[in-house]
């Protein structure tokens, strides 16, 4: 359906492939951290956590599907949703490096899931009182959900910090393994700059204050230990990945690619 | 729901859509229609002499929103409004507040409890709602899933008459 916000970016060329590259960014991450959730099903520890593990999938790429239709609109190149995340190799696409990561065990999905929950609702709540309202409006839908599975996923959180012996043991590992990419989460660049700078997106070193904050609140909770800071920022937002997302696409693209075009 | 709409007064038509649009039935809970479910946003005929009618999903990957979409369509080529525009609106997002008390009572009445809190309640989900078994009436139930049937529902068990039920979220 169609466009109906017109912001100032939409007439500078430079402004407007920043625009484009920041919704796109948020899509992919969407997209990604819905793909590897949609992985589980079927092999979640129980039949509850199957379905919400399912749940959180669909809300994910259903924002994704939203955040990509305004991507194709703002790129003007007639690519649609499907056109995105189906006909694009890995360095074209825009995620966080940390929605790529593989699922591991449950309390490793667990951690991943919580890192970019608490990420996810800085940033929405930050883009309701963006300048692109139809930007907000889909941050406003996205953030009710959003809020959902940070309770699931800081619930799992604690239930394993500060259950067993090995709960306890596994998560943190998870934790550890999955901190370096926490560094990429507020490391503003260029893209971020500009689109702050158009209040079209919220600062991100406000933002990372109070994402650590809940961090660390989260963590007292489950009586897991804070990973040292990792300086390195990698770089998934610039298409820039680890080798695992080009395996999740391979799956995930099979379809599209082997029959261009495919309907249900 | 396959009467034309006649011409007349925009507000008469208006009206006339409403209620067309009331008999079309939510894919995954069929006693409620869309309009029960409180996702018409508008209904109206703009300055372009066509006809507006705004849907907002329930969730953002609510797979009923595309066969929704499907049925309205549907319903308006049936009545001759085949140039109606459809728009899909997200703002202000919905919530379980925006069923309508028709809702209510046919969830209850086909065995579903409808959502029991206001959405800003902390006590809501993993601190699991009181629910009524909406068989028995009994207070003494139980969550047995935070995930039911349809992503909008949780799975109940109710320890007076021993049914397990469906209860309609608070989200
Ligand atoms: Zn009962």
């Amino acid at each position: 359906m169609s466009a109906r916000s017109r912001t100032p970016s939409e007439r500078d060329p430079a402004q407007q492939a920043a625009h484009f590259r920041y919704v796109l960014r948020l899509a992919d991450t969407s997209l990604v951290l819905g793909q590897r959730l949609g992985e589980w099903v079927g092999h979640a520890p129980a039949l509850e956590e199957d379905l919400g593990l399912a749940n959180f999938a669909l809300d994910l790429i259903g924002q994704a599907r939203l955040l990509l239709t305004y991507a194709g609109e703002l790129e003007g190149r007639g690519r649609d949703e499907d056109a995105l995340a189906f006909l694009r190799d890995a360095p074209d696409f825009a995620n966080l490096t940390l929605a790529e990561q593989p699922n591991g065990d449950f309390g490793h999905t667990i951690v991943r899931q919580w890192l970019i929950d608490a990420w996810q609702l800085e940033i929405y709540a930050g883009l309701l009182r963006s300048a692109d309202s139809r930007l907000g409006a889909i941050a406003a839908k996205a953030l009710k959900e959003t809020r959902y599975h940070h309770r699931f996923s800081s619930g799992w959180l604690i239930r394993l910090g500060d259950g067993t012996a090995e709960s306890h043991e596994r998560v943190q590992a998870g934790l550890d393994s999955l901190w370096r990419f926490t560094a990429e989460l507020f490391a503003a660049d260029e893209v971020d700059e500009r689109m702050q700078a158009a209040g079209i997106a919220p600062a991100l070193m406000e933002l990372a204050p109070r994402w650590s904050a809940r961090i660390d609140e989260d963590l007292q909770a489950a009586t897991l230990q804070r990973p040292p800071g990792q300086p390195y920022p990698w770089h998934g937002r610039r298409g820039v990945h680890t080798e695992h997302l080009g395996h999740m696409l391979a799956e995930m693209q099979h379809l599209q690619r082997t029959y261009p075009g495919v309907r249900w | 729901m396959s009467a034309v709409i006649k011409p007349g007064g925009a507000a008469a038509r208006e009206q006339a859509i409403r209620a067309l649009l009331a008999e079309v039935a939510d894919p995954e809970i069929p006693v409620l229609s869309i309009v029960d479910l409180g996702i018409v946003r508008h209904v109206r005929f703009e300055a372009d002499g066509r006809l507006h009618v705004g849907i907002t999903p329930t969730y953002s990957g609510c797979p009923a929103t595309e066969v929704i979409r499907t049925a309205v369509r549907t319903a308006l080529d049936a009545a001759g409004l085949a140039d109606a525009v459809l728009e899909e609106v997200l703002s202000p997002p919905w919530t379980s507040e925006w069923l309508t008390s028709a809702a209510h009572a046919k969830l209850e009445a086909c065995g579903i409890a409808p959502p029991q809190e206001p959405v800003s309640s902390p006590r809501r989900l993993w601190n699991a709602p009181l629910v009524p078994c909406p068989r028995c009436g009994s207070r003494t139930t139980e969550r047995v899933s935070e995930f039911g049937s349809t992503p909008c529902k949780a799975h109940y068990r109710c320890s007076a008459c021993r049914e397990p039920f469906d209860y309609f979220k608070c989200l």
